[in-house]
Formats: structure tokens, C-alpha cells, sequence
């Protein structure tokens, strides 16, 4: 079972996530990121990196992000790879510390 | 600078993630550039060849990148190539605009103990590199034919080699290991494997996901100390920091093997906290252990072992360290010995405070043995950055690149070997493991590599 991205990461796209990951799996449209669950080889790399603790191992997470397993096969599917870090949103520094991180 | 031999010219030197990511970020920067990987052994990838562990198949699959980078325009692989061995610092500065070592860490620390040497004493990377069929180890001999194991060191590459230890060989015949520690592991008799550490169980450096493995091993029950679980205030503060989520499930973890028996299973994995190895016993192999028990002094993130002065002795016959990996200084460059790295900022690397142009480091040799195998692409991305300011500032000369490199090899009786014939070797492998239901069965000896691609 793959890695997912979940509801913590929203208006931030600091992408430390994206420049971590081996096998470059994470897509995004404007608001967050998503993994490929095809691409994705498990490695962990990429919980530690994000800023806001929005990445979870499938095998080891609360319940209530069982539905961000779908969420992150379809839209991966559709959205393209981003395959370098990006600037972070304008919005990331607020949505980090309203997160108490 | 748009023929190709204006291009900027780059020797990468060692296969391993950190190299492949900083050829990545280098073939992708969209100047025209050569890049030339060189890596000593005839086949590439590093330590996800030789380092990652048999049963996890998942994580080899980033050679696929890997095999992408390689056949792109621009990159050449010269395979079997050593820096050191069969070219020189200077002579790469002769050939390239620069130079990027990742080289990895490939020897480990010392514990510093008297008894360290006895027969039955050995390195993580000794009994990795044997089971994985890394040349170098390819005839070392672990004797399995005795009871308990101690393994120093709470780490990943500890988790690996006790998971090693302790499975039942029937689960890695599937496995890419060699046959050699195959045939070595089915006759095992070991029953007890100690892991210990220095601190407590909320300082272990394992990730949840390869201790939890531990705790899931067939007919092994895993068993951790109650009394070891009882964490002081400082404990429960680093426990309790969002970024540190790994020490509170790895805490869970242990408190989840305390409830366990060992009952009559094949074989138990016990942890140890709070000890420090002070000697090896035993007149002419190992036999024990003496550790000196610690407490934890200083403030919360920070505290350290300290001793208590109580020692006691565990009984052994095989003893494992891992307790961290060392580089190997490069003749000819500068060398950290204290933190067995070469010493660099942001990547560039220095000799005391100046740096030493056109070389550059990425990866562990860099940075030390630290993060995982994607670490070291944001790692390769900050070397290639200063890489690449610096060389679009300096005034391009023409470097004869790897053409001229190459003509220097039959002289030397080097014998260099192309991705081509990589493809060769791993085509074989793949054949050699078909029959017994394995993905591979690695060659590992150098000769028989050359052998195949008719270099013998
Ligand atoms: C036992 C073990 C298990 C691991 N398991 C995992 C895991 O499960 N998941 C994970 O994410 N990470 C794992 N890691 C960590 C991961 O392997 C490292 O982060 C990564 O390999 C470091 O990359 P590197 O390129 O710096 O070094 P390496 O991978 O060591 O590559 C260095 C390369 O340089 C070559 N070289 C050395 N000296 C010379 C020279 N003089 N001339 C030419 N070539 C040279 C070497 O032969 C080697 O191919 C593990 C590490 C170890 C030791
Ligand atoms: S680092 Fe975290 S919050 Fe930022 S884009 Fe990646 S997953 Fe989202
Ligand atoms: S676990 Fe590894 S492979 Fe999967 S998304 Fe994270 S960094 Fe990428």
C-alpha cells in the first residue's frame, strides 16, 4: 500500500515533498499535491520532509484518511508530475502556523 | 558553446542515488553538457544493489529512474573505472570543467572496544554486502552455526540485518540474495538476536514501518522490557513534538512488544536500551558482550548517554555493529576524519576556508549516513545548483572529456565497461534467477562480470 497526501496540505505547495521523492510520483493541480499509488515505491522519504505532516504511510494512518486513498489514485491520474520544488503558495506561511506547525 | 565538444564536460563519480540525481539535475538544466559517471564496481546503483535488503523488492523499483537517466543523450557510464584505483583527482580535473563525488560511505565506525576483532565480530556492511552479493564481502563467512546473535546499533540497517536473521529462509528464496548466503542461512541455527542502544526506545533511529516489520516476522516473537519503557519527563516532551511523529509510534511499537512471550517460537529478537558496549569477550572468538548500563543526561532533543558505572555481560557467539558509516578520504582531496565526510559547503568542496575549484560533493560522502534514498536527490539538487552557477560564470576552456579519458584505460589494463554492457549483465542475472523463482542471481565476482561482456 502506497503513500498518500492528505488534508493538511491545502494552500501551501511548498513541494519540499516533491523534491525528496525518488521516483518523482507526486502530481498537483492548484491547491495540493497527490501521489501516484502505481509510481509510489514506499520509500517514506517524503513524510518527514513536508512541512505540515500531510503525508501518510496507507498501512500506518488514522482512520479518517482512508477516503484520501482514492482521492489521491484519481487525481493523480488526471493532474500532471511535478517533477522540481515549486515556490511555495502565498498563502503557505498562515496555513502552516494555523496548523500549529 | 553549442557543438558537442564545447560542452561542459562533468565526471559524477559513484552510481548510487546521490550520483544518478545529480546527473539527473545536471542533464536537465538544458545546457549543452556531458555527463560521465564513473563507478568502481562493473555494475551501478550503489547501495540500492548492495545495500537494500532482499525482501524489499518495492524499493529496488527506483532503478527504473535510475536505468532512465542512464540512456539519456548525454550520459555515459564507465563501469569498473575506480577514482584512486585507475584515475587520478588531477587527471579528472585535466579531462572535466568538474567534478561531483558520491562516492557513499563505504566503511563503518569503529566502536573502539578491545575484543572488536575477534573472530565472529563483524561489520553490518561485511554481512550486507555478503548477502547481497556485493563483490568486496562476496568471501567473508559468518559463522550461523551457534545460538545467539547481538546486534549493536538501533538503526534501519540493524532492523535489516536482525530481519535477515530471523526470518525463515523459505521467505527469501524468492528474494534476490545470493545463493551463497542463501545456502548459509538455511542451515542457521540462531534463536536469539539482542539489538542495543545507547539510549532509550524514544531516541531509536528506526523508521515505524521497518520496526514494525520486525514485529511481524513468522514463528519470531519480538520482545522489549517494561521497565525500559517507563520515559522520563524529557522522553515525553520529544514524544510529544509534531515533527518528531516517528520516536511516538516507534514508542508504541516497543510498548506493544513488552506484552509479548517468546512461548516457544523458532527464534525471539529481544531489545536492549540504554547500554553501551565497553568489550567483546573471548579468548580466540566472541563470546560475550560487556555493556556498560547509561542514563539519559540533558535537556529534551539533546540528551545524551551517560554512564552509570553498573555493567553487565551479554553471551554471545556473532556480534554485529551498526552504528553509522564512514567515507573514504580520496588521496588527493581534503577529508573530514572526525565526521568521515569530505568537507563542503552547500556542496562545493573546501579545504579549510577555501574551497577547491571544479570539485564538488553530493550524498553521503557529503552530508554523512543519513536520510533515505530520496534524501539524496534534494541533496544532488543543491550540489548541481552551485555546480552550475559556477561554471556559467567561469570562462568555458575546452576539456577533452571522456573520449580522451577512455584512451588512457588499456594502458593501465583497466577495463571499462559501457551501460551497454551493464545491460548485459543484468540480462543474465535475470536468466540465471528464472530458475529457482527469483527476480535475480547477482554475479559477485568482478571476473565473471567481465567474463560475460568478453572482457576476461
Ligand atoms: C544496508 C543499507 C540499507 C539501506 N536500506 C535503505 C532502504 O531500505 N530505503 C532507503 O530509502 N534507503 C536505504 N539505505 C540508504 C541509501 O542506500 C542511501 O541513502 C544511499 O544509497 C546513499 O547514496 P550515495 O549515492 O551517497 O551512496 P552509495 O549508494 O553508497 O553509492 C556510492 C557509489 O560510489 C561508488 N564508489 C565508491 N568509491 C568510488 C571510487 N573511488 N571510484 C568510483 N566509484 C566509487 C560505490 O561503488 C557506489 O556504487 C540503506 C543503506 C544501507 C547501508
Ligand atoms: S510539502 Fe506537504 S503540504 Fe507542501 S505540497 Fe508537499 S505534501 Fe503538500
Ligand atoms: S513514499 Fe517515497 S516514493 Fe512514495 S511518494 Fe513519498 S517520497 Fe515518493
Amino acid at each position: 500500500m502506497p503513500h498518500i497526501v492528505t488534508d493538511n496540505c491545502r494552500l501551501c505547495r511548498f513541494t519540499d515533498c516533491v523534491e525528496v521523492c525518488p521516483v518523482e510520483c507526486f502530481h498537483a493541480d492548484e491547491e495540493r499535491t497527490y501521489i501516484d499509488p502505481d509510481v509510489c515505491i514506499d520509500c517514506g522519504a517524503c513524510i518527514p520532509a513536508c512541512p505540515v505532516r500531510a503525508i501518510y504511510d496507507t498501512e500506518d494512518m488514522p482512520e479518517e484518511f482512508v477516503p484520501w486513498i482514492a482521492i489521491n489514485a484519481e487525481r493523480a491520474a488526471t493532474l500532471p508530475v511535478l517533477s522540481a520544488r515549486q515556490p511555495a503558495l502565498p498563502t503557505a506561511a498562515d496555513r502552516q502556523k494555523e496548523l500549529g506547525f | 558553446m553549442n557543438t558537442p565538444d564545447k560542452a561542459l564536460k562533468i565526471a559524477v563519480i559513484g552510481s548510487g542515488p546521490s550520483g544518478f540525481y545529480a546527473a539527473e539535475a545536471l542533464l536537465r538544466a538544458g545546457l549543452p553538457l556531458q555527463v560521465d559517471m564513473l563507478e568502481r564496481l562493473p555494475t551501478p546503483f550503489g547501495l540500492v544493489r548492495s545495500g537494500v535488503a532482499p525482501d524489499h523488492p518495492k524499493l529496488k523499483e527506483v532503478i527504473k529512474v535510475y536505468d532512465r537517466i542512464a540512456r539519456s543523450p548525454g550520459f555515459r557510464f564507465l563501469g569498473n573505472v575506480a577514482l584512486g584505483r585507475d584515475v587520478t583527482v588531477a587527471e579528472l580535473r585535466a579531462h572535466y570543467h568538474a567534478i561531483i563525488l558520491a562516492c557513499g560511505a563505504q566503511s563503518d565506525r569503529c566502536m573502539g572496544i578491545p575484543g572488536e576483532d575477534l573472530p565472529g565480530s563483524h561489520t553490518a556492511t561485511e554481512f550486507v554486502g555478503w548477502f547481497n552479493g556485493h563483490p568486496d564481502y562476496r568471501d567473508h563467512a559468518f559463522d550461523l552455526g551457534r545460538e545467539v546473535a547481538v546486534i549493536v546499533g538501533q538503526g534501519n540497517v540493524a532492523a535489516d540485518v536482525c530481519r535477515i536473521l530471523a526470518k525463515p529462509v523459505d521467505e527469501l528464496r524468492t528474494t534476490d540474495i545470493s545463493e551463497h548466503a542463501l545456502d548459509a542461512l538455511a542451515q542457521s541455527r540462531i534463536r536469539e538476536i539482542h539489538i542495543i542502544g545507547r539510549r532509550g526506545p524514544a531516541q531509536a533511529r528506526f523508521t515505524p514501518r521497518e520496526l514494525r516489520e520486525l514485529g511481524e516476522i513468522h514463528q519470531c516473537a519480538t520482545l522489549a522490557d517494561n521497565r525500559d519503557l517507563r520515559l522520563g519527563e524529557r522522553c515525553e516532551t520529544e514524544l510529544n513534538d509534531l515533527q518528531n511523529g516517528n520516536a511516538a509510534k516507534n514508542c508504541a511499537l516497543f510498548r506493544e512488544f513488552t506484552a509479548n512471550q517468546a512461548g516457544n517460537r523458532r527464534r525471539q529478537i529481544r531489545f536492549h536500551f540504554y547500554l553501551s558496549p565497553s568489550e567483546v569477550l573471548g579468548d580466540s572468538r566472541v563470546e560475550g558482550l560487556r555493556v556498560a548500563r547509561n542514563r539519559l543526561e540533558g535537556p529534551a532533543f539533546a540528551q545524551v548517554a551517560s554512564a552509570t558505572g553498573e555493567t553487565t555481560t551479554l553471551n554471545c557467539d556473532l556480534l554485529f555493529r551498526s552504528i553509522g558509516y564512514r567515507g573514504v578520504p580520496i588521496p588527493g582531496l581534503p577529508f573530514d576524519d572526525h565526521r568521515g565526510i569530505v568537507p563542503n559547503a552547500v556542496g562545493r568542496v573546501t579545504d579549510g576556508d577555501h574551497t577547491v575549484p571544479g570539485v564538488y560533493v553530493t550524498g553521503w560522502l557529503k552530508r554523512g549516513p543519513s536520510g533515505v534514498i530520496g534524501t539524496n536527490r534534494a541533496d544532488s539538487v543543491e550540489t548541481v545548483t552551485h555546480v552550475l552557477a559556477d561554471l556559467t560564470q567561469a570562462d568555458a576552456v575546452e576539456k577533452p572529456g571522456g573520449d580522451a579519458l577512455e584512451a588512457l584505460f588499456p594502458a593501465r589494463g583497466t577495463r571499462n565497461l559501457s551501460y551497454e554492457e551493464w545491460l548485459q549483465i543484468d540480462e543474465a542475472e535475470i536468466e540465471r534467477g528464472r530458475p529457482h523463482g527469483k527476480p535475480r542471481e547477482k554475479f559477485t565476482r568482478v571476473r565473471d562480470m567481465l567474463a560475460l561482456t568478453g572482457h576476461g
